[in-house]
């Protein structure tokens, strides 16, 4: 009985150990991969080339900066929308809706988080695009602002999720200790409450924005894909053309191994990167801010 | 293109194994025809040789792409019965060939045009090649420039991947000039579907686009193309593609090897009538008349 129950442990043990390490093994595969398709595009392509304001693959112009800039517009925007929308919904649900109403909102906003990204792009078509250029009275409704609401769209609900669950773990002793020493709500939950749980809301905000950069159909659907340098203030209201979008619309029809195919890994490679820095900038910002929050402690 | 290839040459090697293995030893009389080229054919002959192949059974068709000039390379070389093309042949081309003893006949079996489309409240209804050709390479950008009303020109396109770009490049962009370098504007939208196009152009008035003729919808607005200044106005239509007198058109190549023979013969015959022209028509391409 014993040793049996030993052996259980034993494969169980195992089983559990060898899936938390596939996630590295996977990342470090998908890296190397990404580096193996990508790298040679160097040797290819003049930098100067690559780093150039024009993609027009077909005609060797493989210019990523356009490209670049795209991605990182469409995202700021929707992390500007996503985030005080996001921490927002947060704050309301778990500090100041009744029961009842964090009853029915909390699953709703789950059941928009699982929303596919093509039915949220066939609304920004049909719906959001037409809109939007009527009122704001765009020459085209296909912009990177477009790009950004849906995306913010699609961010809110990972934040709302993570930072709900933050604010939650926060003991209620430290709301006591504010309302005892006469903060009103509103004090409580900016200088208490917020504070103490920032290292889970600002995991909510990195996870939002890994969400939108990487987010694809919907992108590629109302963004108007035009590889423009999107550098201007302006550049918000008119078309961008992103990393992702531009992967999944030329990878399918790309010549296996040619320069164009290269380079197309090579933007997964920045996009990539891209992310690592993200998550890289959060875990260290986390990582500092529980660090003093242990010297404050003791 | 090439992934589409890909798979449209592995089911023909596919499908002319098991006939092979399955058929050959026990039914000596099935004829094969070869027949490869052009990808923007490939869709169309491969519709044609499922069609055709289901209503005589002792005919296997096997079609491949590749690309026109592939197409009649395996003529010259004489490895294929039919060779699919969206451009007539070359002059070297027809030297090679007689020096293979090979005599190239051409057959126009289709046609292809691209209608370019408006919004309906757009008031412009009449371009030049020339001024389509500087809209889109970003030298005309409000609607004032051709005579329509004050409204910056939204320029759509499809991805770089299509056929239907390319040509566009070459014959509207580049006004058929091989020296000629222009280039698509960098704000022109790059839309990855037809289907996109057209939900733009149907609800944005400042909006210009392009599709093949038999994609499109009747509730948006076609263009009359001239061909130069001072030319006639002429809108893409069947009649208009079939005379020539629609400049955005071209026709669509099968090459033989001297006059067709036997089942080469009864499937270009057959590709010529009114059965097989109506795939035409559903694949978005004129039928010949």
């Amino acid at each position: 009985m014993e040793k049996s129950l030993n052996w259980r442990e034993f494969i169980i043990t195992r089983l559990i150990q060898t899936s938390g390490y596939s996630a590295i093994v996977f990342v470090a595969l998908i890296f190397f991969f990404l580096i193996r398709e990508g790298i040679p595009t160097l040797g290819e392509v003049e930098l100067s080339n690559l780093f150039s304001a024009r993609w027009y693959p077909i005609e060797n112009y493989f210019g990523i900066v356009p490209l670049i800039t795209g991605s990182l517009v469409v995202t700021i925007g929707a992390m500007l929308i996503a985030f005080p929308l996001g921490i927002g919904t947060a704050v309301y649900i778990s500090e100041i809706a009744p029961r009842w109403m964090r009853e029915i909102l909390k699953p709703l906003v789950e059941l928009l988080g699982g929303l596919p990204s093509v039915v949220l792009g066939f609304l920004g078509i049909l719906l959001v695009s037409p809109f939007l250029r009527v009122f704001l009275d765009l020459p085209t409704g296909l912009t990177a602002f477009t790009g950004s609401l849906l995306l913010g769209g699609i961010a809110v609900p990972t934040i709302v999720s993570v930072a709900e669950d933050a604010l939650d773990a926060v003991p209620r002793s430290y709301r006591e200790g504010a309302w005892a020493l006469g903060a009103t709500r509103w004090q409580t939950i900016w200088r208490v409450t917020l504070p103490a749980a920032k290292s889970g809301v600002l995991t909510a905000v990195m996870l939002g924005i890994g969400r939108a950069i990487g987010e694809t159909m919907t992108v590629m659907m109302v963004t108007g894909n035009a590889p423009v340098l999107a550098v201007k203030l302006g550049s918000w209201f008119s078309p961008v053309r992103t990393m992702t979008a531009t992967i999944a619309a030329e990878m399918g029809e790309v010549a296996n191994g040619s320069v164009h195919y290269h380079t197309l890994f090579f933007i997964g490679m920045v996009l990539f990167l891209i992310s690592l820095g993200v998550n890289i900038a959060a875990s260290s910002v986390v990582f500092r801010a529980k660090k003093r929050a242990e010297r404050i402690l003791s | 293109m090439k992934r589409t290839f890909i798979f449209f040459l592995l089911s023909s090697f596919i499908i002319s194994s098991c006939n092979s293995s399955s058929q050959s030893p026990s039914n000596t009389s099935t004829k094969y025809i070869e027949n490869k080229g052009s990808d923007t054919i490939v869709n169309l002959a491969l519709a044609w040789a499922e069609k055709y192949q289901n209503e005589n059974s002792d005919v296997r068709i096997s079609v491949t792409g590749g690309g026109s000039g592939t197409g009649i390379a395996a003529l010259i070389n004489n490895t294929v019965d039919i060779a699919n093309a969206s451009r007539s042949i070359k002059e070297e081309e027809i030297e090679s060939a007689k020096a293979n003893g090979v005599d190239p006949v051409e057959h126009v079996i289709a046609r292809d045009a691209i209608a370019v489309i408006v919004n309906p409240e757009n008031p412009v209804s009449e371009l030049t090649l020339q001024q389509l050709s500087d809209i889109y390479s970003g030298k005309i950008n409000n609607w004032m420039e051709v005579g329509g009303e004050d409204r910056p020109i939204v320029r759509l396109s499809r991805e770089t991947n299509s056929g239907t770009h390319v040509y566009f490049l070459e014959t509207v962009l580049r006004l058929g000039d091989k020296d000629n370098k222009t280039l698509f504007s960098t704000d022109t939208l790059l839309l990855p579907s037809s289907e996109g196009i057209i939900l733009e152009v149907r609800q944005n008035p400042n909006a210009i686009g392009y599709d093949g003729l038999g994609y499109v919808p009747d509730d948006l607005k076609m263009i009359a193309i001239a061909k130069e200044d001072g030319g006639a106005y002429v809108l893409p239509s069947i009649p208009t593609v079939n005379d020539k007198s629609y400049p955005i058109a071209r026709d669509l190549y099968m090459y033989t090897d001297g006059e067709p023979t036997g089942i080469v013969k009864d499937y270009l015959d057959w590709i010529l009538s009114d059965e097989a022209q109506e795939i035409v028509a559903e694949l978005g391409f004129v039928p010949v008349e």
